[in-house]
């Protein structure tokens, strides 16, 4: 189980993120995650929103240069220990995470994980087998 | 294959007889010039040189060349040769120093003009059938009004859709309603034009009726060439000219595409070391000059056009005999030196154009820390973005090092949002050099 996730490029500069979210806010959309990552002068901004396809549509509409793909989002409890299982289940069996950012659900003692990683199909495989669950695009909305 | 041509005779004419022709109006027009313009009289007498001195083609390396501050120094009317009265237009183009050149262009010259545009038109492919429509900017700068004539001479049902006034929605309209056959304007512009098109759902390729494009004004590469070919289905032509001299219709490229064919009837054309002076062999890379043999109002000896070229003497598939200049590898003027090197805007066009998925619009920012720095900026399209911070550092090193390899000197890559370089109807903008006042 996938959900999908919406990047973004932009330069490394005041205003951008301000400049994105303004965008998604006005169309209303909803931004359950985000994550910025940054390298020099450019960076991208990583969001799990309800509507990917509609935030890239207004995005691309607004300039900028949007790719939507495939994450996992990975349950795991609000307690010590959760993420070192979910990182070494995947680690164990040679999935790499190519990068993760975790947020904690309004839902008290549960948490999410949003990883990347380079085998999709033997990371569902290896968490299912560890009982740690995958939660659907519908899931994550309803947090 | 039957070679489309205007005026077949002249333009299969035997290099032996187009010598002849050349010499015998060399020296009319070098009489000309010394009697009739104070300018060329002067620098006759300080060169020590006679008009009757001009006895042969060698003898064109005697004369002090011409130059564009000549033309500044008697702005506006003080280069023509004939009386104001004689001139029906003048264009005129702003340098970046402020005072502009004017020429001037007597009712021959305007009808010798089109006679030339319409000789290239033909040599491009274009017959009296098409639909030409001219994007170039119509006014005081010669691209516009000099296709318009020249296709109007050749009898195509010509569209004054001028660049810079016509709005490019217009543009696309007038492409998809009227069947343009023929597309001119510069190479930039034709790539805004296909990606506007693309906007607004129009496919160039099921939507346009175009077949020829002809293209200049500015620099531009042979991936550029593919790229425009591409985005609008059609067959570019590269096309040459300069404002000093009469514009558009110089040069123009035939259906072989290996180098634009420059009227031996109309100039003798040199290539010279930029530094030196010196007349340098055909095959050898250097300044372009020109030397005028049939104009009326103002006539130029040993032009320097500033433009960098290689000169083709060998003979044309195509069956014309008059001689080629490879595309215009840069401007002298535009060549940038950073850290002593010799940087052509147009060498990091052609590594960028050869990277897939690199945006057709970058920007060259020159700056001095300590040592010159050579900043590249390039747009990221969604054919390279990438969610992974590693990719899109690849791809920025990859740039670098092409950059580097080519140009023989480090340049630092910048991947910036698209839309972020100005895009403009005209020349483009693309060097920025920063340097000027620092020391």
């Amino acid at each position: 189980m996938v959900v999908e996730q919406v990047s973004v490029f932009v330069e490394n500069k005041p205003g951008r993120l301000s400049k994105v979210t303004k965008i998604l806010g006005e169309a209303g959309i909803n931004i359950r995650a985000l994550s910025i990552a940054e390298l020099g002068e450019f960076g991208v901004i990583r969001l799990i929103v309800d509507k990917p396809h509609e935030a890239k549509a207004v995005l691309t509409n607004s300039g900028f240069t949007v790719g939507v793909n495939r994450v996992l989002a990975i349950e795991m409890g609000d307690e010590p220990g959760s993420l070192a299982r979910i990182a070494s289940a995947l680690g164990d069996a040679g999935v790499n995470i190519d990068y993760a950012y975790a947020f904690v659900a309004r839902a008290k003692e549960r948490a999410v994980l949003i990883a990347r990683v380079d085998d999709i199909k033997r990371a569902e495989e290896v968490l299912s087998r560890e009982g740690i669950r995958l939660l659907s695009a519908e899931e994550l909305q309803s947090l | 294959m039957v070679v489309n041509m205007f005026e077949p005779e002249i333009e299969t004419m035997p290099v032996k007889e187009l010598r002849e022709l050349q010499l015998e109006r060399l020296k009319a027009t070098v009489r000309y010039c010394y009697e009739n313009v104070p300018f060329y009289r002067k620098k006759f007498k300080e060169a020590q040189l006679r008009p009757e001195d001009i006895r042969s083609l060698e003898d064109l390396a005697k004369i002090p060349f011409t130059v564009k501050d000549d033309l500044r120094d008697h702005y506006p009317y003080g280069i023509l040769a004939k009386p104001l009265k004689e001139v029906v237009r003048f264009h005129s183009s702003s340098g970046t120093t402020g005072i502009p050149t004017v020429v001037g262009y007597t009712r021959k010259d305007i009808s010798t003009w089109a006679r030339l545009m319409a000789r290239g038109l033909a040599t491009a492919g274009v017959t009296g059938d098409d639909i030409v429509q001219v994007a170039y900017g119509y006014g005081l700068f010669t691209g516009g009004l000099g296709f318009h004539y020249g296709c109007e001479e050749l009898g195509a049902a010509t569209i004054p859709a001028g660049g810079g006034i016509t709005p490019t929605k217009r543009q696309i309209q007038i492409l998809k309603d009227m069947h343009s056959t023929v597309l001119c304007c510069t190479p930039s512009y034709a790539l805004y034009l296909a990606e506007e098109a693309r906007k607004e759902g129009v496919d160039p390729e099921r939507d346009f009726s175009l077949r020829i494009g002809i293209f200049g004004a500015e620099p531009w590469s042979e991936a550029t060439r593919k790229k425009i070919e591409r985005a609008l289905n059609l067959r570019a032509h590269d096309v040459y000219g300069l404002s000093e001299i009469w514009g558009p219709g110089v040069g123009m490229e035939c259906e072989e595409r290996e180098g634009l064919h420059v009227w031996s009837d109309h100039f003798i054309m040199e290539v010279i070391d930029p530094e030196s002076g010196e007349v340098l062999e055909p095959g050898e890379k250097g300044e372009l000059v020109f030397t005028t043999l049939t104009r009326e109002a103002m006539p130029l000896l040993r032009y320097r056009s500033r433009d960098i070229s290689v000169v083709d003497e060998e003979p044309c598939a195509c069956g014309r005999t008059h001689p080629r200049m490879l595309r215009v590898l840069g401007r002298s003027d535009d060549m940038l030196i950073i850290r002593g090197v010799n940087v052509f805007p147009s060498q990091v066009e052609h590594v960028l154009m050869r990277i897939p998925g690199i945006g057709d619009n970058y920007q060259i920012i020159v700056d001095r820390d300590i040592l010159d720095v050579l900043r590249v900026k390039v747009e990221v399209t969604p054919e390279v973005f990438s969610d992974r911070l590693a990719e899109l550092e690849a791809l920025r090193r990859r740039v670098e090092e092409e950059l580097a390899a080519v140009l023989n000197v480090g340049a630092k890559v910048e991947l910036v949002e698209p839309g972020t370089i100005p895009r403009t109807p005209g020349k483009a903008q693309r060097v920025v050099d920063l340097r000027k006042g620092k020391i």
